[in-house]
Order: structure tokens, then sequence, then C-alpha cells
């Protein structure tokens, strides 16, 4: 249907050819087509026009790292943005269902749901109940205060006996404020938690609906006040968003239809213009068809990308490569300080510790049975070791006198032995770092960077060129002999 | 003009004068004495997006304006008048009133569309415009599946004098459909109309529920049915025209309906399905009660998307 961001930035980039930091210009071509990609998506033109300023101030000067495409890092930056804008961080846990709804107050409180005819409200009312009734344990009572579209409130009562949700008994020719007093009551006497009230939809330019609506908040004083609206709402989204904010006083959002076609770019409009959360998602027909709102899927639909996600995280692995091989060049230097090989130490307990690396090199997965002992311990006791040098200790091993160790030995609770493993060490791998660039033109980090075999093993990719080169090591490559002291001996006896 | 375009119109206008995102507004600011730049043509790309007409549309529509007046000295007014020229010219060809051919016994329209767009809403209305027209009337509760879907169309059944066919909650709607066409046909009414459940296009197993449907009713008339109409929402933005295709890819649409312009909301959505599909747009709902749908008209349409006066209008 719509073209994907990345086809689109490629085909800005295809035409870049120097790398380095993105300039000004480099920005804006790739924001054009941001632009575009977001307006598809029916983030309303206002919004689009402040992410895009946002995004361009973070961009500007961005360094493309080598081995990811100029485009692949703007969909990073675009792609984080987005999901900060969403309200979300990229590795944020959907909240348990009694976060998802604030129901603090003496009991019973109310929950108003307001939107525009048609937005789904009356499903929403019966969904949310649902789940309050089951997920929370709450007891609760629904009302229809929609006198006006035909048979509404016959609808809420069969959805009602549906989902075993009481709702409350219906009295024709009741006015809404009238109906939500009596339901509050019922709620009281009956002692009910929670007090849903769907409401008729309405226009935000009707003046008299609008004052309804507003008559009923102030009767009930609800603790939450929903707005509902269709995901595939268009650039109305601001203006139907703001004005029931302004009015009635939104407290979240909930987005119906999220099942359909649609990009939901409007998620991102009502977000920004209200700065209300996105409470929950509709997905279905189905009563249970609600789920909390996830900011990152959002933020990958609305940039139109099913694999944006694979995309970004291959991304940001490379980016991790980066950084690792950044720190490799300051080895090649002679450099590497132990600073350096602490944040090595610290990246290899991240992805499993010894036994979590080896177990992804072809050839030695029966080693990481053995390598499992020294695992965790080892490099928990070398960083200790590092962690209790003084930081020009750390920059420079030559200051490291007799005394000194013996201060780090007892502040690392390990022997002086221990110590000087360690110091041996980071003497064998900043050698190797040396040697390896004396043989490899391109720089010997990325010259081999890629184990064999260890493409597609999830989180591999992200192991720090460094690191990988060293374990490659252990293969008897030409580099051998630059391997930590344990490991060393640990090789030996396998062999 | 005539009275009741004027009383159209300005409901149409009012929705959009109360509306925060002026476009009329936008486009005064932007034109007043000044020359027609690539700054300018930007911006007013912009506005037309704020319309939902789409960035290619809109994109077509300034490239069209530039061709005519780059570098010139426009104002407000005449930027106006050019854009709603165009516009006109794309959306006369398909601004076709829904017409109920006496040949037909019955003549069939189903309606179909998304949840809550307004079909329900919609065939209440136009049950009334064929009732003062003095058609006889049959409607289908072809919405087996929604809660008291069946009691809102018996509502408007009431309202406009025309019998209803049920069947039960969670029914088959294809059934309810033969049946219907057997007694409308058995029975001499001129028009029977079929409601649907709201489905989104997405939803295969739905879609193919609406195409047997219509193989149905075809079984009892070939010919039929006679208008398949899609209802969208103005406030539906950019899917508006997946909408338009997969629904016509299953039940052949013949015509749309657009509801809910008595918001903010323009509908200019409404142009790139007139280009792509070429289908007739029939009515216009402007709001809740049985008399609020209109005829739709491609020049007070396009004019009210440009932001055009009610007192400007022809
Ligand atoms: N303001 C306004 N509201 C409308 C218009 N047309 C329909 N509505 C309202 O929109 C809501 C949904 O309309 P329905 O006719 O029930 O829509 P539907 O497509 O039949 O919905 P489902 O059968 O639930 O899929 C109702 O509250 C209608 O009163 C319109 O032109 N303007
Ligand atoms: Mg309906």
């Amino acid at each position: 249907m719509f073209e994907s961001l990345s086809d689109r930035l490629s085909g800005v980039f295809d035409k870049l050819k120097k790398r380095g930091a993105l300039s000004e210009s480099d920005v804006s071509a790739a924001m054009r087509e941001v632009r575009v990609a977001l307006l598809e998506a029916d983030v309303a033109l206002p919004v689009v026009k402040d992410f895009i300023k946002q995004v361009s101030d973070k961009a500007v000067g961005h360094n493309v790292l080598k081995s990811v495409t100029p485009g692949q890092q703007v969909i990073k930056i675009v792609h984080d943005e987005l999901i900060a804008m969403l309200g979300g961080s990229a590795d944020q846990e959907p909240p348990a269902s009694s976060e998802t709804l604030s129901l603090i107050g003496v009991p019973p409180v109310a929950v108003l749901m307001v939107g525009l005819q048609g937005s789904g409200k009356t499903t929403s009312t019966a969904k949310i109940a649902k789940r309050l009734t089951e997920k929370d344990r709450k007891r609760v009572l629904m009302a229809s205060l929609d006198t006006r579209r035909p048979a509404a409130q016959e609808q809420l009562q069969v959805l009602g006996e549906q989902i075993g949700v009481k709702t409350l008994p219906i009295i024709k020719g009741q006015m809404a404020t009238d109906i939500a007093k009596r339901a509050m009551d019922a709620a009281r006497l009956q002692g009910f938690d929670v007090v849903m009230l769907d409401t008729a939809g309405r226009m935000h330019v009707d003046a008299a609906l609008m004052a309804e609506v507003v008559a009923v908040r102030d009767r009930v004083q609800p603790v939450e006040t929903l707005l509902v609206a269709d995901a595939l709402t268009g650039q109305d989204a601001v203006t139907v968003a703001k004005a029931f904010d302004d009015q009635v006083g939104i407290t979240g959002v909930v987005l119906s239809r999220m099942d359909g076609d649609g990009r939901g770019g409007a998620a991102l409009s009502m977000r920004a213009v209200t700065g209300k959360p996105i409470r929950l998602i509709g997905t279905g027909e189905k009563p249970d068809a609600i789920e909390p709102f996830h900011a990152t899927r959002i933020a990958g639909r609305i940039l139109g990308m099913g694999d944006v996600v694979s995309l970004v995280e291959k991304a940001a692995e490379t980016i991790e490569a980066e950084d690792a091989e950044r720190m490799a060049a300051k080895m090649r230097k002679g450099q590497f300080d132990l600073d350096d090989l602490r944040s090595q130490l610290r990246q290899m307990k991240k992805m499993g510790g010894m036994k979590g690396l080896m177990s992804m090199l072809p050839g030695i997965g029966k080693l990481a049975k053995g390598a499992s002992q020294l695992d965790d311990k080892l490099l928990g006791r070398q960083e200790a070791i590092i962690c209790a040098m003084t930081p020009k200790e750390r920059r420079d091993v030559r200051v490291l006198n007799a005394s000194r160790k013996r201060r780090i030995a007892a502040g690392a609770g390990v022997s002086i032995q221990d110590v000087n493993k360690l110091l041996k060490m980071h003497q064998q791998m900043s050698g190797m770092m040396k040697k390896m660039s004396k043989m490899g033109k391109k720089g010997g980090m990325r010259g081999m960077p890629s184990l064999p075999g260890m493409g597609g093993m999830g989180g591999a990719a992200g192991l720090p060129g460094s690191m990988g080169d060293l374990m490659g090591g252990l293969g008897g490559g030409p580099q051998g002999g630059g391997l930590p002291p344990e490991l060393e001996a640990l090789m030996k006896k396998k062999k | 003009m005539t009275e009741q375009k004027k009383s159209w119109f300005r409901r149409l206008t009012e929705g959009l004068k109360r509306s925060t995102g002026a476009l009329s507004g936008g486009i005064g600011d932007i034109f007043t004495k000044r020359r027609l730049d690539d700054a300018a043509l930007e911006e007013l790309e912009d506005l037309l997006i704020t319309s939902d007409l789409g960035v290619s549309v809109a994109s077509k529509l300034t490239q069209f304006l530039a061709r005519e007046r780059f570098g010139k000295e426009i104002s407000a007014e005449d930027v106006r008048g050019v854009l709603a020229g165009y516009l006109t010219e794309i959306l006369a060809p398909v601004a076709k009133p829904l017409a109920i051919d006496p040949a037909h016994c019955p003549h069939v329209i189903l309606m179909a569309g998304v949840n809550g767009a307004g079909k329900t809403t919609t065939i209440g209305k136009l049950a009334q415009q064929f009732r003062d027209q003095g058609k006889s009337v049959m409607l289908a509760a072809g919405d087996t599946f929604r809660a008291a879907a069946v009691e809102q169309l018996q509502v408007w059944g009431e309202r406009t004098g025309c019998p209803v066919v049920t069947t039960r909650l969670g029914g088959d709607a294809a059934g309810l459909a033969f049946e219907a066409m057997t007694r409308a046909k058995a029975e001499n009414v001129d028009v029977l109309m079929i409601d649907t459940a709201g489905r989104l296009q997405n939803r295969t197993e739905l879609m193919e529920e609406l195409a047997k449907i219509v193989r149905v009713i075809r079984k009892q008339d070939e010919t039929a049915p006679h208008d398949a109409l899609i209802v969208l929402d103005a406030s539906t933005g950019q899917n508006a025209i997946n909408q338009v295709k997969v629904f016509s890819e299953v039940a052949q649409l013949t015509g749309i309906v657009m509801t809910k312009l008595d918001g903010s909301a323009r509908g200019g959505v409404l142009v790139a399905a007139a280009e792509q599909f070429g289908l007739p747009i029939h009515a216009v709902g402007v709001g809740e009660g049985v008399e609020d749908l209109r005829p739709f008209d491609a020049e007070i349409f396009a004019r009210t998307l440009v932001g055009l006066e009610v007192e400007d209008a022809a």
C-alpha cells in the first residue's frame, strides 16, 4: 500500500556517498521522507512538524557508524524518538491491568467514557468492565447515559449479560445526568467499586451536547475520563482530542479498532496534543479484545515497517559493535586501558558470561560446560579488581607498584596473584591488539568481526568486536596467545 | 442557491469554523498579498493535508496551482477559487444522487462498512427520503452480530413506517438477507435496504461473510444488489481508501455515502477515492436526525474543503 520508511530512506541515502556525521542537508532530505511516512500513517500535521523538528535536532551531527547505513541510523533515531513521544521506552513492559487505570478513591468511583459517535465507546466500556471484574476483582456496575441513539442502552445491557457484569436498569425518558446520579446511588447502596458510565457519542463542536457531558462529569466526579477514539482517525484526531480535553478534561485515551489495517497515527496525534496517555487499545469485537498500549509496537506500525523492529534491533546491535570497534581502535594504538577492559568484561557478563559466549562459538560448545564454573565468578572477580583501582591506575597500569597491588587485592577481596593475573591478561590483550593492527591493513577488528556460524544467533551479533576476536583466538587462529590465562589453561586441558 | 443547499452548506461550514484547524484561515494567512513561491506552495500543501486529502493528492493540487500561478501575486481568495475549481472537476463526475429504478422489484440496497461508520443511521435517513417520495420500503436487520443492532434498526423502522425483517442475535446474516428478498418480492415493495454488521476490511472471514450475503441476494435476483454502498466516516484518515478498495472487491460496491460531516473533519480522503475508484458519491450525513442526509454536491464539498464562505458559494 504505502512505501515503507526504510525503502524511502534508502532511496534518499543511496545518493549519499560520504560517511561521518549526518549533515543538516542529509537530515533534512531524510526528514522529508519521514514526514511523508508519518502523514500517510495519519499522524496530524502539526504533530508531524513538531516531531520532525525534534528528531532533526537530535540527528544532525549524529555520527553514522560504519556498519550501518545512514538510513538505518536515521530510522533508529526516528524510532526511538517516536517511542518516547508515545510515552514509552523501548524496553518498557506493559503495565498490569490495575495500573492502566487509576481507580483510587472512595468507592464507588466513576469512569466516564466519552467520544465521537461510532468511536467504540459502548464496546470499550464493556471490555474494560470485564477486565476490571476478572483481572482486578472489582465489583463493576455499567450504566448507559446514551439516551439519543436508538437501542444504545439496550446494547450495553445485552453486553452486560454476555460478560456477566451488572448494568443499571433502564428507565426510559431519564436524562443523562439523572441516570448518572442514579448509577452512583445504586452503586453506593449495593457496594460496587467502580461505575462505568457510557455516554452518547457527540461531536466536539456541538456545544449543547458537550455541556451535557460536562454536567455529568461535575455530578459524578470521575476518577478517570477516557476518550474513546477510532484508531483509523485522520487529521481530525488533534482537533477532537484537544476539544474533549479542553472542554471535559480527559485522563487518558482508549484507541479502538487497532485490529484494523490502519497505521494508527492517531495515537501519536492524540498523545502529543493532550499529553494524556493512551491507556488501552481495542483489538477486536469480542469483549476480551482489549490490551494495554505498547509504545514500541505502535511506533513500528506508524513507521509502516513490519520489519522495523528487527531492522532497528539489527542497527542497534551493529551500533554496539561499532562502539566496540572504536574501543578496538584505541587498543590498536596501545591505549587499551583497564577501564576499557572493565567495560569489555561487563559486556561479556551481559551476554551470558563465558558460557554464553562460548556456546555461540562453533566447535567449542563442549568447553562451555567447563567454562561455566569460571563463568560469572571469574568475570565478577576481575571486575571487582578493576573497581578497586583508582581512575589513575586504570588509565595507566605502569603506576601499579607492590603496595598499590596489595591495596587493590584487599579492596577487591582477592589475592595479589589474582591482581597479577588480571594485569597479565590486560597486557596480553593490548599486545595482541597491536600485533593485529600491524597485520590487518583495514584494522584487525573489522577484518574479522564475524565469527563463522555466529550469524543468526540471538544476541550474537552484538558481540563486541574485540571480544569476538579474542574468542576467535580460541579457535586456534593466527592471533592465538592473547587468551586470558584461565581460558588458556582450560584450552590446554581440553586439547 | 436553493434553500436546502444553503442550509446544508451552512451546517458544514459551521462545523469547520468551530474547529481549530481552520483551513480557510490558514490559506488566508499565507496568501494575503503574497507571491506564490515554493514556501507558500509548501504551506498550502500542508494545509490541504490537514483536510485529509492525503500527501499525494495535496502535492498534485499544489503542483497544479504552481503551474497556473507560480511567481504571481495571488490573493487568498484566488487560491481558494482555483483550488475549489480543480477539486470540483475531480468530484463532479462522481456526484450522483441515489436513484431508485422502478423496473426493479424490489430495488435492493446493501449497506456495508466498518464498525460505527453510520450504516444503520443512514438506512434510517434514506428510508425516510424514499418514503417521502411515496415509495414502499422494507428494511432487513442483517447485523446479527452486534448487541441490540436489530432493535436499533427496528426503531428506525418505526420512525419511518417501514417493516423490518429480523432474525435472532447470532443468526445467519446471509439467511436473513435471503428471507428478506423473498418477503420483499412477495410484498411487492419498491425498495429493500439490507443493513450489515460493521466489519474491518482486513478481517477476511467477515469479508467472506459479506461476499456470501451478496451471493445469496443474487440467487434471487441476479441484478441485485442494485446498489452496494459503503458508508465512510468523515473522520477516517487514509485508511478509507483501503476500505473502499477491499469492500469493492468483496461486494462490488456501486457507491459511497460519507457520514459525520457535521463535525470538524472534512473528509478530504473522498478526493483520492474519487480519483482512484470513480465510484459515485451519493449522499453525506450531517447529523443524527432522520432529516440529516444531503445529496453530495461536488462544488459545495470542494469549496468547503478549501474553506470558502457560505456567501461565496454560487
Ligand atoms: N453526528 C453525526 N452522527 C452520525 C451520523 N451518522 C451516524 N451517526 C452516529 O454515529 C453512530 C454510529 O452510527 P450507526 O448508524 O449505529 O453506525 P453503524 O455503521 O450501523 O454501526 P455498527 O452497526 O455498530 O457497525 C451513532 O451514534 C449515529 O447516531 C452523522 O452524519 N453525523
Ligand atoms: Mg449498524
